[in-house]
Order: structure tokens, then C-alpha cells, then sequence
């Protein structure tokens, strides 16, 4: 196999050629774009990186911000939950306040009323049972009922305790006027001799005695002096028959302010000794 | 029978001459450049970028690699070398598809010229990377003993080279020329695709024994690393 050296030469210069050739055309520029390239990438990378890393700064600082709201909206809402649980109280407590206060006015307005009514009611039944009984004993009243109240009033001065007898007598000594005894109806003057007999024997003394007549009595007599009184009349039995009955309602007006009514007895006397 | 293109001689004069083997090579170098320059005439820096573009980054990242990995440190520099002598070597083997075309690297002074480039280029890189001295150094290690051994297998592994290619190249060429005179069907398109394979094997074979003369040469004045103390 010969070699031909000229062939040699050539081809060796022709490969030196092709290679400076190559590396002017084909390696120089493709190295140089493809190392552009890389940079750029690289840059990208490292700008998407730096972008990254901000984002994510940004993340935990949103995060943190986010987590910090929370709380304070927490610590807010348990706050006002508590405010407004107090106030609530508060009101409920006003108005239960309020509504006692109501209530209580309105039993205590509830209960003057029915006392008033009860009161009204009581004194207008009495007005008119007392009313109905003056009439009866005034149209029944004659001149010997007269007469036998003013015995019985005579017996009374007779019968008198000894402590109101002290009393009197002792008013009747310092009186500067005379004794008045007044009477429904004009009293003869038998009667007026018997009741100056009685007072006379009565205290062992001259009493001086003055009569009057006094329409309001309905019926019955009364001795008065120096402030003291003895007497014996119907309107005295109704009178103390009113008390009673007037305590009576007064009583039966309690029990709406949860007190147990309590009986009340009439006074069961024949006559009313009465001194004022 | 031709055993060689330099025989095919269209001119000559005196002891210049221009036969098959320079003119094949020159049409090579021409298809190979003005491919090349119509390719990066519009190089795209950007993310987009053109398949042709694409197939070129493709080849050159992948000779720099295939650099990289015998060893080599600054793949970049030897890559005009290396890269230039795969490429010629492949496009001349590919292009045996192309009727009348006779492979330059069937050549015998073909592949010597390409070996003595290899031969040149591997004392002046190993100089380059450690500088006279250290390069002639390396004859006489281990021991001055192994110079005439050292000079020996550097002059064999460079005609070892030249005529592995050549043998490989000629015997293919050779071989489709035998059988198409046998049989002219069929066969030696079977033979003509099996020595496409064996063209791109050959080239990345001579590329590759060149890189890794030439890394031997960089490398084998190193200061011997010390060795860590897990491995020791």
C-alpha cells in the first residue's frame, strides 16, 4: 500500500484549514450563543429566585399580619361579647328594677284603691244603715220614749262607778257654768226635776243645770261639764256600732296586703257609758 | 482493483497532483463550512431557536461532553480539534451514500495526514498545559528506563490509529465494491447502511484515542494527588 506523501501534506494541511475554518463557523458562535443563553437563563433563574425569596418574605409577612387580625378580631369580639353580656345585664337589671318598681306601684295603686273602695263602700253601707236606723228611732221616738230615756239616764247617774263618779264631781265643783244636759226632744219638766234630784243625790250637792235641746241625738241625753260628759242616747249606740263596723271593713282591707284578717268583736253592751 | 482514491488523479504536475482523496476532502470541507456558517448566520441567543440551530448545539454539547468525560478539564479548548476530526471523519464516512463518492478516509495518506495531526497536536497540548519540561519529563517516568519504550508507543499508537481507520474505511468501501460485483442487488445496500455504522464508530473511536492521548499527555505530569484520609 504505497503512501503518497504529497497526498499526506494536503490532507494534513486541508484538516488544519478545516479546523480553523470549524472553529471560526461552527464552534466560536454556537459556543458564544449557547454561554449567552446560559447567562440569560441563569440571570432568570436567579431574578425568579430573588423574586421567589421576596415573594415569600412577603408570604410570612402577610401571614404574620393575617395571624396578628385574628387576635386583635378575637380579642375584639370577646371584648364587645363581654361589654355587651355586661350591658345586658345591666339592662336586664334596670328593667327588672323598673319593673318592680311598676309592679309595686301598681299593687300599692290597686291596693289604695280597693281600700278606697272598700272604705267608700263601708262608709256609704254605714251612711246608709245608720241613715235607714236614725229614721227608724227618730219616726219611733215619742215623748214617753223620752220619758224612759230619761229615767234610764237618772238610774245611770245613780249607778255610776265610783271612779267616774269622783271624776264628774270633781268637774262639776270646777265648772264655772252650769251643767248642760242636752236631749232630742224638749224634756218636761218632771224629768228635768228628776234628773236635777239624781244629780244632786248623786254628788250630795246643788248642781246647777242647764237643759237644751239637740235635734242630733236622735234619742237619749248627755250631761256635760268642764270638759267631762255622761251620756246615755241611741246616736251614742250607733256611734259605737259604726267604730266596730268601720273596723271591721278596715280589716277586711288588709288581707290584699297578705295580713290575715282578724275577727272583731262588737262591743255587746246594753248601754254606752261614754266619757269623753 | 483501486485499494485507494489517491490513485483516481485528475491533475498533475510534477509532484503536485490533485487526485479523488483531496478533492473529495475539499468538497467535505466546503459542504461542512458553508453548512456550518449557513447555520450560525442567524444564531438565536433567545429560549426559541431554530432546528437546525438546535442540532448543532446538540453536536458540539455533546462532543465537549464526551471531552469532558475522558478526562479532559477545559473541554472548550481542545473541542476545534477533537470536534473538527469527528465531524470530518463521520461526514466523510456518511456521505458513502452519495453514488461515486469515494471516502477520503479510505485513503491511507488520508488517515496518516489525520494521525500525524494527532501526533503534532498531542506534544503540543501536553507543552501547553506543563510547559516543555514537564511534557519531555513524562518520557522518563516512571524511570529513565521506559524513554525508548515511551517513544515507541507514542510513534506505534500513532500509526495503530492511521491504519485502524484507513483498514476500517478502505475494507468497507472495499467490501460493497466486491459485492456489487457479485451480487448487485439488495446486498450491498445492507453492507452500504452496516458501513455507516461502522463510519460513525470509527470516527468517535479516532476521536476519542486522540482526546485521550492528549489527556494523557495533559495530565501525566500532575503532581500525584494525596490521597484523602477515608480512602487511604
Amino acid at each position: 500500500m504505497p503512501i503518497d506523501w504529497f497526498t499526506v501534506g494536503a490532507q494534513a494541511l486541508n484538516f488544519v484549514i478545516l479546523v480553523w475554518l470549524m472553529k471560526r463557523f461552527l464552534y466560536k458562535p454556537i459556543l458564544v450563543a449557547i454561554d449567552a443563553r446560559e447567562k440569560r437563563i441563569a440571570a432568570e433563574l436567579a431574578d425568579a429566585d430573588a423574586k421567589k425569596a421576596e415573594a415569600q418574605k412577603e408570604r410570612a409577612e402577610f401571614q404574620h399580619k393575617n395571624a396578628e387580625f385574628d387576635q386583635q378580631r378575637a380579642t375584639l369580639l370577646s371584648q364587645a361579647i363581654d361589654e355587651a353580656k355586661a350591658e345586658g345585664q345591666r339592662l336586664q337589671g334596670e328593667a327588672r328594677e323598673v319593673a318592680e318598681a311598676l309592679s309595686a306601684k301598681r299593687k300599692e295603686t290597686l291596693r289604695r284603691e280597693a281600700h278606697d273602695l272598700s272604705l267608700a263602700l263601708g262608709r256609704h253601707t254605714r251612711e246608709e244603715v245608720f241613715a235607714i236606723v236614725r229614721k227608724a228611732l227618730t219616726d219611733l221616738a215619742t215623748t214617753s220614749l223620752e220619758e224612759r230615756m230619761s229615767d234610764v239616764f237618772t238610774r245611770r247617774l245613780r249607778e255610776m262607778n265610783s271612779q267616774t263618779k269622783a271624776r264628774l264631781g270633781a268637774a262639776l265643783k270646777t265648772a264655772s257654768d252650769a251643767a248642760l244636759v242636752r236631749s232630742a226632744f224638749e224634756l218636761p219638766s218632771e224629768q228635768r226635776a228628776a234628773i236635777r234630784t239624781a244629780l244632786n243625790e248623786a254628788f250630795s250637792a246643788d248642781v246647777q243645770v242647764r237643759f237644751e235641746t239637740a235635734s242630733n241625738l236622735i234619742g237619749g241625753i248627755e250631761l256635760a261639764t268642764n270638759g267631762q260628759k255622761v251620756a246615755w242616747s241611741i246616736d251614742d249606740y250607733l256611734g259605737s256600732l259604726e267604730k266596730s263596723v268601720a273596723a271591721l271593713v278596715g280589716a277586711g282591707a288588709r288581707p290584699e296586703q297578705g295580713v290575715k284578717p282578724e275577727p272583731v268583736s262588737v262591743p255587746k253592751r246594753g248601754a254606752n257609758e261614754h266619757i269623753a | 482493483m483501486r485499494l485507494s482514491p489517491d490513485e483516481i488523479i485528475f491533475w498533475q504536475y510534477g509532484f503536485f497532483k490533485l487526485n479523488a482523496t483531496i478533492a473529495f476532502t475539499w468538497g467535505l470541507m466546503l459542504a461542512l463550512v458553508v453548512g456550518s456558517k449557513l447555520i450560525t448566520r442567524k444564531l438565536s441567543e433567545n429560549l426559541s431557536r431554530s432546528r437546525w440551530q438546535n442540532l448543532l448545539e446538540i453536536v458540539v454539547t455533546s462532543i465537549e461532553k464526551q471531552i469532558e468525560e475522558v478526562g479532559l478539564r477545559h473541554p472548550e479548548k481542545y473541542l476545534s480539534f477533537l470536534g473538527t476530526l469527528f465531524l470530518f471523519v463521520a461526514t466523510a464516512s456518511l456521505c458513502i451514500v452519495i453514488p461515486g463518492y469515494e471516502p477520503p478516509t479510505a485513503s491511507l495518506s488520508t488517515t496518516v495526514a489525520l494521525a500525524l495531526c494527532v501526533f503534532v497536536a498531542v506534544p503540543l497540548f501536553g507543552i501547553e498545559e506543563q510547559g516543555v519540561g514537564g511534557y519531555l519529563k513524562s518520557y522518563v517516568e516512571p524511570t529513565f528506563i521506559m524513554l525508548p519504550f515511551n517513544i515507541i508507543s507514542e510513534i506505534s499508537r500513532t500509526l495503530a490509529l492511521a491504519v485502524r481507520l484507513f483498514g476500517n474505511m478502505m475494507s468497507g468501501a472495499m467490501i460493497i465494491g466486491i459485492l456489487l460485483t457479485i451480487t448487485p442487488f439488495i446486498f450491498p445496500v445492507v453492507m452500504t447502511m452496516l458501513g455507516l455504522l461502522t463510519g460513525i464508530v470509527q470516527a468517535y473511536i479516532f476521536s476519542i484515542l486522540a482526546a485521550v492521548y492528549i489527556a494523557a499527555a495533559t495530565r501525566a505530569r500532575k503532581p500525584k494527588t494525596k490521597l484523602a484520609p477515608n480512602e487511604a
